[in-house]
């Protein structure tokens, strides 16, 4: 442990990104984060939280992991998550109030986050304090990442502004940008995602899919369905 | 009367917690292969939410919410800081009771929903359905018809999914789009289906 940022360190810390991304990869996490993408603040808040409690609590569970009977460690878990985020959720509500508002429950919802208790599970269990924290931070980051790229496009394009600024001029403040209703609802966030994962396979093959069933090639160029 | 059936099928349909609230995604993605798992799992969450909301409904009106202390003398303690901590602790405890009563009991109904039940714990979904009641403020009887509601929409919109996927096999899908990214953008349209419903007052 002669640097914090040594190789293997680094190695963790930059992995998640997208080698190993949590949420198009591993399809961890997805849960509480889409509803927040509409705009780029909620989203930077949302992020920040989520991986100060994921490295906290990989750290915090790292260095009691050795006691914990393995029997009872699911609840062990909760409990430590819960309370960073009872922490953070009260932080939230004194120094953020309309920010907490608009979260509303999803600031709770980090405790059954599957990339807290899948880095807990998978990670910490098994490997000492600050490796863990690393861990913790980047797969925090990696799911970041994915949020604000999505929360980008979704209020860049959906209200044509950034963090608030109006980026993009509006028709009806004169501009010439006719706003995308449709990136503000529910359901553009799952196309932006499903658009990053196809985006992301297409630069890194490996992680295609392995296909259950092939369409056979027709014999006969009828266009090959039953 | 009307009130709680407007309030059912404002949990069913629109605001449904799959498919407007995201909630319970990673499940709903990972289980939804197979219709026949797919519909398991969503009786399942059904059950559990019919139990855990109404239960957090009453630990949080009779124990953590401010001055509901008062019975035994105490005013003015606000314990809903808490409310986190007691929901995720009831949802682990009653999952597992709810495990071994199944067992004990209805053996084939424990095998069927067996090996869901530890991963109910974890579902977004179930936490969020006792957070909203909190937060939205529901008594009693309108927590136990949200906690039936919301169970019922998520268990439709996984079997639903679990349908459009079970054909999806027999088209055509860029290789790069296989598997997880096909299964998202279908999520989004079958979303964009259920905010149809998003205009109705009820």
């Amino acid at each position: 442990m002669s640097a914090i940022l040594n190789e293997a360190n680094k190695k963790v810390l930059i992995e998640p990104l997208v080698n190993n991304n949590p949420i198009t990869l591993q399809v961890l996490g997805i849960c509480s984060a889409l509803a927040v993408t509409s705009q780029m603040s909620t989203s930077l808040i949302m992020s920040l939280a989520l991986t100060l409690v994921t490295a906290c609590s990989s750290a915090a569970i790292s260095a009691i992991r050795n006691h914990i009977p393995g029997s009872i460690r699911i609840i062990v878990q909760m409990t430590i998550i819960a309370s960073l985020v009872i922490v953070v959720d009260q932080i939230l509500k004194a120094f953020a109030y309309d920010i907490s508002k608009q979260l509303s429950v999803f600031v709770g919802l980090i405790i059954t986050n599957c990339i807290v208790m899948g880095r807990a599970e998978g990670y910490a269990m098994k490997t000492p304090p600050l490796a863990s924290f690393m861990d913790g931070i980047g797969n925090g980051l990696g799911y970041s990442l994915i949020l604000i790229s999505v929360a980008f496009f979704r209020e860049l394009l959906g209200s044509g502004k950034l963090l608030g600024i109006e980026i993009l001029p509006l028709v009806k403040d004169g501009g010439w940008y006719q706003p995308n209703g449709l990136m503000l609802l529910p359901p553009s966030a799952f196309f932006i995602i499903g658009l990053i994962i196809w985006a992301v396979r297409e630069w890194k093959p490996v992680q295609r899919e392995t296909v259950e069933f092939k369409i056979m090639a027709s014999a006969h160029g009828d266009g090959g369905h039953h | 009367m009307e009130a709680y059936i407007s309030l059912f099928i404002k949990a069913v349909f629109i605001e449904n917690l799959a498919l407007s609230f995201f909630l319970g995604m990673c499940t709903f993605i990972a289980v939804s292969k197979k219709i026949s798992t797919a519909m398991g799992l969503g009786i399942a969450v059904m059950m559990v939410q019919l139990i855990t909301v109404p239960a957090n409904n009453l630990i949080y009106h009779a124990l953590l919410k401010e001055d509901a202390l008062s019975w035994i003398g105490l005013t003015g303690v606000d314990l809903s800081f808490l409310a986190l901590l007691s929901c995720i602790g009831v949802i682990a405890a009653l999952v597992q009771i709810l495990e071994m009563i199944l067992d004990k009991f209805f053996p084939a109904l424990y095998h069927a929903l067996g090996i869901f039940l530890p991963l109910i714990t974890v579902n977004c979904a179930i936490l969020a359905g006792s957070l909203f009641m909190i937060e939205r403020d529901y008594n009693f009887s309108e927590s136990v018809t949200y906690g039936v509601g919301s169970g019922f929409g998520w268990a439709l919109a996984i079997t639903v999914m679990a349908g459009v996927r079970e054909k999806l096999k027999y088209s055509d899908i860029p290789a790069s789009l296989q598997g997880l990214g096909i299964t998202f953008i279908t999520a989004g349209l079958m979303s964009l289906g259920f905010m149809a419903f998003s205009g109705i007052q009820l």
